[in-house]
Parts: C-alpha cells; sequence; structure tokens
C-alpha cells in the first residue's frame, strides 16, 4: 500500500498542478481553453470532463502499452480516447440525459484536446497504471483550475454575472458601469491567460533561483 | 517466446483487431441502451415543444401529463396547407416526421395544435444549420397565424458562451408578439446582427459574437416560414 503514495506517485499528481502546469507550462490544450471561458460554467463542466477522460484514458493506455505496436501507437491511442468519449456519452444519454446534452458541445473538444495525446504518449505509455491515473487526475485538474480562472474573470467582467447570478449591482449600472464587451470575445481569454502565464513563470523562477 | 510487437504481421493484427473488438463494443453498448435514450429523446422533444409555448422547465416526470393537457393533435400537412394527417393520438403523426425532413421540397410538414389558456396556438418545427452543426426551434404561432406566441431554439455543437446562448430565454423571448410577414406578406421574421435592430416588428436582436449563428437561425425562420405559408394562409381565412 505504500507504494500507492510513494514520493513518485504523489509528484505525478502535484506536479501539474503548477510546477508542470499543462497549460501554463507546456503550452497545451489552448484551444478549448479560448472556446469554452466565456462563462464560468462550460469551463467548469469542460474541465472536469478532461479530468475524467484523461484519468481513464490513461489507465486504459498503461494497461495494455506493452502490446502496443510502436509505430501506430498515436492512433491506437486516438482510438482509446474516442471510444471511450463515445460510450461515457451514450451511457450519460441513457441515464442522465440532461448531462449528456450539456456535454455534447463539448466532446469534439475533449477527443482533439492536446492535453490528452500529450498525457498518454509521455506518461501512461511508460508508467503503470496507478501512477497513470494519478498523472490523468493531476494534468486534468491543472487544466481545470486555469479553465475556471479565466471563466471567472471572463464573465464577471464581461456579463456582469457568475454562474448566471447577478453580480455586479443594478445601481452600478445605473451609475454608469458598463460590461466589457471585449471580454465575450475569443480573444480576450488569450490576454487573460497571458497575464496568469506571466505571474506564475515571474513566481516560479524567483522561487527556483 | 518474446512477440516481435515491430513487425509487420504483428502491427496488422494488433489494428485489426483493435478496430474489431472497439467496433463490436460500441455497437453493443448502443444497442443496449437505444431503448432508453430514444425514450429520452422523444420526452426531450415534448419538452422543447412545450418550452414554445411559454411552459418552461416542465420537470421530466411531468412532461407526459402536461403534453397531454395542452397539445390537442400532431397534425401532418402538405406542401400546399391541406391537412393530411389528423394526429389525434397526439404524438404518434406529425410527432414521428423526423427532423432533418423539414426543408425546402418537403411533402409532410408536422405542427402540432395546443391549447393554452383556452386559445389555440400551432407550433411549426424548424430545422436548420448553425455554424458548427444543426440548429432547430420550435415557433408557437397565434391563433389567426399572423403573430408569434413564443419560440424555442436549440443547437447540438455552438459555441458555448456565444452560439449556444440562441438555446438562452432572453434571446427566445424577444420573439413574442413579433409578426411573421411584412406587409407584401413575404416571410419577415429574422434574426439581425447583434444591436441592429431597425424594425423590431420582424426583427430580433442576435446575440454578440456570434453572429453567423444567428444568420443561421435567420435562415432557418426564413425558409420555415416559407414551407409553413400555405397552411399559415389557410388559417387566415
Amino acid at each position: 500500500m505504500a507504494a500507492l503514495f510513494s514520493k513518485e506517485s504523489r509528484q505525478a499528481f502535484t506536479e501539474p498542478l503548477s510546477l508542470n502546469n499543462p497549460v501554463l507550462v507546456q503550452v497545451l490544450g489552448i484551444c478549448s481553453a479560448l472556446a469554452v471561458t466565456a462563462k464560468l460554467e462550460p469551463a467548469i463542466v469542460m474541465g472536469l470532463s478532461v479530468t475524467v477522460i484523461t484519468a481513464f484514458s490513461n489507465v486504459i493506455v498503461s494497461l495494455i502499452r506493452k502490446t502496443i505496436p510502436n509505430r501506430i501507437r498515436i492512433i491506437i491511442q486516438l482510438v482509446v480516447v474516442a471510444a471511450l468519449v463515445t460510450i461515457v456519452s451514450m451511457v450519460l444519454k441513457a441515464f442522465a440525459y440532461d448531462v449528456s446534452v450539456q456535454l455534447s458541445v463539448y466532446i469534439g473538444l475533449i477527443i482533439t484536446n492536446c492535453i490528452l495525446m500529450g498525457r498518454l504518449e509521455a506518461f501512461a505509455m511508460t508508467n503503470g497504471p496507478w501512477q497513470s491515473f494519478l498523472d490523468g487526475i493531476g494534468n486534468g485538474l491543472g487544466y481545470a483550475w486555469i479553465l475556471v480562472a479565466v471563466g471567472f474573470v471572463r464573465e464577471l467582467l464581461g456579463s456582469g454575472t457568475l454562474l448566471g447570478f447577478q453580480i455586479i449591482p443594478k445601481a452600478a449600472y445605473n451609475a454608469g458601469y458598463v460590461n466589457n464587451g471585449m471580454m465575450t470575445m475569443p480573444a480576450m481569454s488569450m490576454i487573460i491567460l497571458g497575464c496568469i502565464i506571466w505571474a506564475h513563470r515571474a513566481y516560479t523562477t524567483k522561487n527556483t533561483k | 517466446m518474446k512477440l516481435n510487437t515491430n513487425s509487420n504481421l504483428y502491427t496488422v493484427v494488433y489494428a485489426a483487431v483493435t478496430v474489431v473488438v472497439v467496433a463490436f463494443l460500441l455497437a453493443f453498448v448502443s444497442t443496449a441502451l437505444k431503448e432508453r435514450s430514444d425514450a429520452n429523446v422523444a420526452n426531450d422533444t415534448k419538452k422543447q415543444i412545450l418550452a414554445s409555448l411559454g411552459l418552461r422547465s416542465v420537470a421530466d416526470a411531468d412532461v407526459q401529463k402536461t403534453w397531454e393537457e395542452t397539445i390537442v393533435a400532431d397534425l401532418v400537412v402538405g406542401a400546399d396547407g391541406e391537412v393530411i394527417q389528423q394526429g389525434k393520438a397526439k404524438d404518434q403523426d406529425g410527432f414521428l416526421i423526423d427532423r432533418s425532413t423539414i426543408k425546402p421540397g418537403a411533402t409532410q410538414l408536422p405542427v402540432f395544435v395546443a391549447t393554452v389558456d383556452g386559445e389555440t396556438k400551432y407550433v411549426l418545427p424548424l430545422n436548420g444549420k448553425g455554424l458548427w452543426g444543426p440548429v432547430w426551434g420550435y415557433l408557437a404561432v397565434n391563433a389567426d397565424g399572423k403573430t408569434v406566441y413564443g419560440a424555442y431554439f436549440n443547437h447540438d455543437s455552438e459555441t458555448a458562451g456565444l452560439g449556444a446562448e440562441i438555446k438562452a430565454e432572453y434571446f427566445q423571448e424577444q420573439f413574442k408578439g413579433k409578426t411573421l410577414e411584412d406587409a407584401e406578406g413575404n416571410p419577415a421574421l429574422t434574426v439581425v446582427k447583434n444591436g441592429k435592430v431597425e424594425n423590431p416588428d420582424t426583427q430580433a436582436d442576435g446575440i454578440s459574437g456570434a453572429t453567423l449563428t444567428g444568420n443561421g437561425v435567420a435562415a432557418m425562420l426564413a425558409e420555415g416560414l416559407k414551407l409553413y405559408q400555405p397552411y399559415l394562409h389557410k388559417l387566415n381565412k
């Protein structure tokens, strides 16, 4: 049991949260960060879905890693991810229809997310299932918190709401406050993301020096 | 014996086996769950039609009951506006027509007749293309066949937060009371670019950052109204 929470295992989980964050440091998964962060809710849904799918596809690929022929490994990884996502969406459609309707928009985005392929190729192909599972969860959450942070800023400043609830009071609008329309544009997510990377770099380089 | 995982034979066999296993798995899951998901889809369609009549957020368990109370018939009308099937069973005629067949040249068009607060309303299903995938909607028309009673729009894969907002209530509510046709009797109800409304009688305000989805909805309205025009004109008389 001790091996389950060994130093390597813990590292596999905690590193992607900050020091080796897939979005901030490896700059992966940027396109979906741009597409779903205009509001907070889709950002949360997307973050959680990617976490779950990365974890389980990591486990599956890790289990069959020794049998995969080297030349078609990327295709096999893609098949695993696509089949997993499709099955999950079919099961949801039968048992939790409302959730599946919400997720249907993201399914294409999940399959093509570079973080998934990146983790499968860089980690699951060379590590055991349990560590791969932790690595998947860690990377998924590392991706999710960035999405949530960007979604938070964009929804608050762009629409004056959070999760659909009005946050900026009516009085502020009466006093001349206007929602920043720029924030609802996809380009703004890049600028916010840039600011987060900047702050993160400044903080981590200062600490490592 | 150690397998050579890099040999051509192994690679080909591995690929073939993977494809067969995955295909079998997907087919199995899909068939096993088909009945349940079909029932969910039918229930959801009813929910959407009721939403166009202003009955939003009906609980899943109450959908069938509300449907029986509100809907009078699911008609099938021809391209000339004549009623082909009476739809007395409420979900066996017009309800079974696939949404994707509602396009120019269609010979069978579903119309849902409903009673809300003692007044007759007609719900017209619409079908069109958004930016990334299909969009569809239900337009509830007043008994005179000239003005909108309510509207519901939905989509498959429009961008969350932008085009996906056509599903939001605030966007759909602005269709209430709008006129379907202009003075010359041409279909005029449409969606324009955000903030460019000139004629509030027939134009709905689009969503900022979602002009292309808005265009898709506008095209769907124009196409759908043209298809249903013969039937709507019969209602006028």
